[in-house]
């Protein structure tokens, strides 16, 4: 899929964010053979003669979005999700690499998975694929994985995601075993002991409407713990999907202490709240009354409240969460038809991240730039410096790049999703925020509201 | 013409009650019921009453209407208080339990109720150990009418219905009184939604018990938004001799034995001594004071034998009037359905 193209593309006229390189400025792109030939003030001379001219002006141009946190279900829930519809969906909502979660069936724990995921990827797949290896065999929570076999093969880092790593000294061990092999541990943290049977966050709407609640201390204690092993072995560790007000704090004091911890947050945590379950929000009819219970909304982080919605945006408005991650975990809209404690947990969120995110801007939270860095520069920095080339557009780079305008207002239509996944709660909502094309090593991915 | 007059024949959906309950097509919580159409419940019960209380206790009201019950947890006074309303009424009741279903098979709530409504049922009367399961019903079923017989921990609108009619039939007014409703609150279905009535019917509502079962978030001030505004008056308070104090109902619920085990409770003894519902602790209650249960009871646990069965008690007149709110609640929809 990544065949080098002869053919010279010239993106005429957006304005560059190249956070990378500090670069905000509005010029041109050029692309040849899958790299970026130069980018900003181009020269008429040096552009080409007869090559392909892609009007961008009032567009924005930035390096593809990186998606460090997806589940691309292949193998084992092809009916919920495969890599050619994940790769498409990332597509759609301008990703041009992402990093799929070994919850598979059965799970990324050895080489020859590592090998089926990277092969179906390039037979299928129509952006970058990086798969995350298990922590633990089968992710199983009892003894480690082959690391480095893993790393060998191509993983870019470990997660038992979907389960948190529960047992405290198997992580210390993990982190330790890990260290030298530079790669990042991803840890969903939940402590199951205390969530025991919630399905939503804690508090007044779960206690409305009976359901069994997810306090924050869940998230927070086994956070704390994670920061306090990252510190004892010097291990990397990442910290998956953030979504309560007393999380950030929690990032930014280790940071501040120098202990090698990392975040991320979800396009939801940061834009709705558990309001949402109530239903009727997305379009506005009002909430409550019959269209309560909406299983649409039920994720693992829960949806929280709007104080902790707030301490999100503020913590990756200020960098101290590096990145947005997605969290993409598409379903059978049949497996939604149940109660809410029947529902699986999940939203589809490829296609409607960037819209979501730009509430950011257009609220005035952070600048676009900030919000093009959490998207780029911030995930590749989490997997660390080796990364580097997918977030930039500097000449001689590859051409990885997303053409989205910012202020370009849809309605949310999930039968559009390229995404086999139509479970989202945004059904029916305007977002404002849309990309137009994706580019991944020089040739248009997709284009023009298609797939290519 | 009259309520009365009107169930000795066939229902017409144009001589069905006024106001808000002309337009209602399920009951599913309190919440969204108005003040009003709580009351429209009540009057409309009175008149079910009188039938109820005749010598031949039957009236055509319903003919040709299909009910059915559709239980997944067991029940006893429930489930025979809707059959019952509904045969009073003339009403076919058809009566399914999860076990020895279709369900048992793995068919899903959803399609079990597709099926039903494929057979032409009027109303669906649904008790299942899930919150919300009957919004799942009213979401995807366009022909049947829904009424909540008791959702996970969530809501128990009749049981609410039938305790403010009971309220209201014994005392003639529900504004203003002091209702304290005790015990495990949290895992309560009947006391959330008595908790909407009582609280819409403008009485002062106070939950008691250990706080490991008390619904605290429900109530924190800044926590409830204006269209929950009923909830703002309601009050918590652990201490059952202070929350006695001036009462006018006093509702015990039943603790469920599972709570000991789910570390919500020391023990049961430690229970029994500072929440027990007994005659001694009522001495700074309203002298008239009422005592209810939403049963099945646990004497000697959330209540004193004594006191269940003693003068003040209107456990009985609770199950009397169940049938009557029931009554109500199968006619109006019922006949409304298909309208």
């Amino acid at each position: 899929m990544f065949g080098l193209t002869s053919d010279t593309i010239l993106i005429k006229g957006p304005r560059i964010i190249d956070p990378g390189r500090g670069v905000d400025e509005v010029g041109d792109i050029l692309v040849r053979n899958g790299a970026i030939l130069a980018s900003g003030q181009i020269s008429s001379d040096d552009i080409p003669e007869g090559c392909r001219v892609v009007e961008a002006a009032g567009k924005v141009a930035s390096p593809g979005f990186i998606d460090i946190h997806c589940h691309l279900r292949e193998p084992g829930y092809e009916y919920k999700e495969t890599i050619a519809a994940g790769t498409r969906a990332a597509a759609r909502g301008g990703f041009t690499s992402i990093c799929c979660m070994p919850n598979t069936d059965p799970p990324i724990d050895n080489s020859a998975m590592v090998e089926f995921i990277l092969q179906r990827a390039r037979d299928e797949g129509i952006v970058r694929v990086f798969p995350i290896g298990c922590v633990t065999k089968g992710r199983k929570g009892k003894e480690l994985s082959e690391m480095e076999e893993l790393a060998v093969a191509g993983v870019v880092a470990f997660s038992d995601d979907g389960d948190p790593v529960e047992d405290p000294n198997l992580m210390r061990l993990a982190l330790t075993y890990s260290s030298d092999l530079g790669l990042p541990v991803t840890n969903h943290c939940q402590d199951r002991s205390l969530s025991r049977d919630g399905v939503m966050a804690e508090g007044r709407v779960a206690t409305r409407l009976g359901l069994p609640g997810i306090p924050s201390a869940v998230e927070e204690a086994m956070m704390a713990r994670d920061v306090a092993l990252a510190e004892l072995t010097g291990g990397r560790i990442h910290l998956a999907h953030l979504s309560t007000a007393g999380s950030v704090p929690l990032v930014k004091q280790a940071r501040e202490r120098g202990i090698p911890v990392t975040a991320e947050v979800c396009p939801h945590h940061l834009t709705i709240t558990d309001e949402w379950v109530l239903g009727g929000q997305s379009a506005g009819t009002g909430a409550g009354g019959t269209f309560a219970y909406d299983t649409l909304t039920k994720v693992y982080p829960p949806l929280r409240g709007q104080r902790d919605v707030d301490a999100l945006v503020q913590g990756l408005a200020e960098g101290t969460i590096d990145c947005i991650a997605t969290d993409h975990a598409p379903h059978e809209l049949i497996s939604k038809l149940v109660t809410y404690q029947d529902a699986p947990s999940g939203i589809s969120v490829l296609e409607t991240a960037l819209g979501s995110a730009l509430q950011l801007v257009h609220g005035g939270h952070m600048t676009l730039n900030a919000l093009v860095e959490r998207m780029t520069v911030g995930p590749a920095r989490v997997l660390g410096d080796s990364f580097d080339y997918l977030s930039t557009l500097a000449p001689g780079s590859t051409a990885d790049i997303v053409i989205f305008d910012p202020d370009l207002e849809w309605v949310v239509d999930p039968n559009e999703f390229q995404s086999m996944g139509k479970n989202t709660p945004l059904q029916g909502a305007t977002l404002k925020g849309q990309v137009i094309a994706t580019m991944v090593q020089g040739r248009f991915v997709y284009e023009d509201g298609a797939v290519v | 013409m009259s309520l009365l007059n009107a169930l000795e024949t066939e229902a017409q959906p144009q001589v069905i009650a006024s106001g808000g309950l002309k337009r209602r097509r399920h009951v599913l919580d309190l919440d969204d019921f108005s003040r009003q159409e709580i009351l429209e419940v009540l009057e409309s019960a009175e008149g079910m009453s009188e039938v109820l209380h005749r010598d031949i206790k039957k009236v055509p009201a319903l003919r040709g209407r299909v009910v059915v019950t559709l239980f997944y947890e067991a029940s006893t006074r429930t489930r025979m208080s809707f059959e019952e309303a509904g045969k009073i009424l003339s009403a076919d009741v058809i009566n399914m339990s999860a076990s020895g279903s279709s369900a048992e098979k793995g068919e899903s709530l959803l399609n079990t109720g597709l099926t039903i409504q494929a057979m032409g049922v009027d109303t669906i009367v649904i008790r299942h150990p899930h919150s919300g399961a009957p919004y799942l019903l009213a979401q995807h079923l366009d022909k049947v009418g829904i009424i909540n017989a008791g959702d996970g921990i969530h809501a128990h609108p009749t049981q609410a219905l039938l305790d403010l009619y009971t309220v209201k039939e014994k005392l003639g007014r529900l504004e203003g009184l002091k209702v304290v409703i005790v015990g495990d609150v949290l895992h309560s279905r009947v006391a959330r939604s008595n908790i909407w009535g009582f609280a819409k019917m403008g009485a002062q509502v106070v939950l008691c018990g250990p706080s490991t079962l008390l619904p605290l978030d429900m109530l924190r001030p800044s926590g409830v938004p204006a269209n929950d505004e009923p909830l703002a008056s309601v009050q918590v308070e652990t201490n059952l001799d202070q929350a006695l104090e001036g009462a006018d109902v006093v509702m015990a619920l039943r603790l469920q034995a599972e709570r000991q085990n789910g570390g919500f409770l020391p023990s049961m003894r430690e229970y029994i001594r500072r929440w027990q519902v007994t005659e001694a602790r009522l001495g700074r209650s309203s002298p008239d004071v009422m005592i209810m249960h939403p049963g099945p009871m646990n004497e000697g646990i959330e209540i004193s034998s004594t006191l269940a069965h003693g003068g003040r008690s209107v456990i009985e007149r609770q199950v009397t009037n169940g049938v009557a709110i029931r009554m109500a609640l199968l006619y109006h929809l019922s006949a409304g359905v298909g309208a």
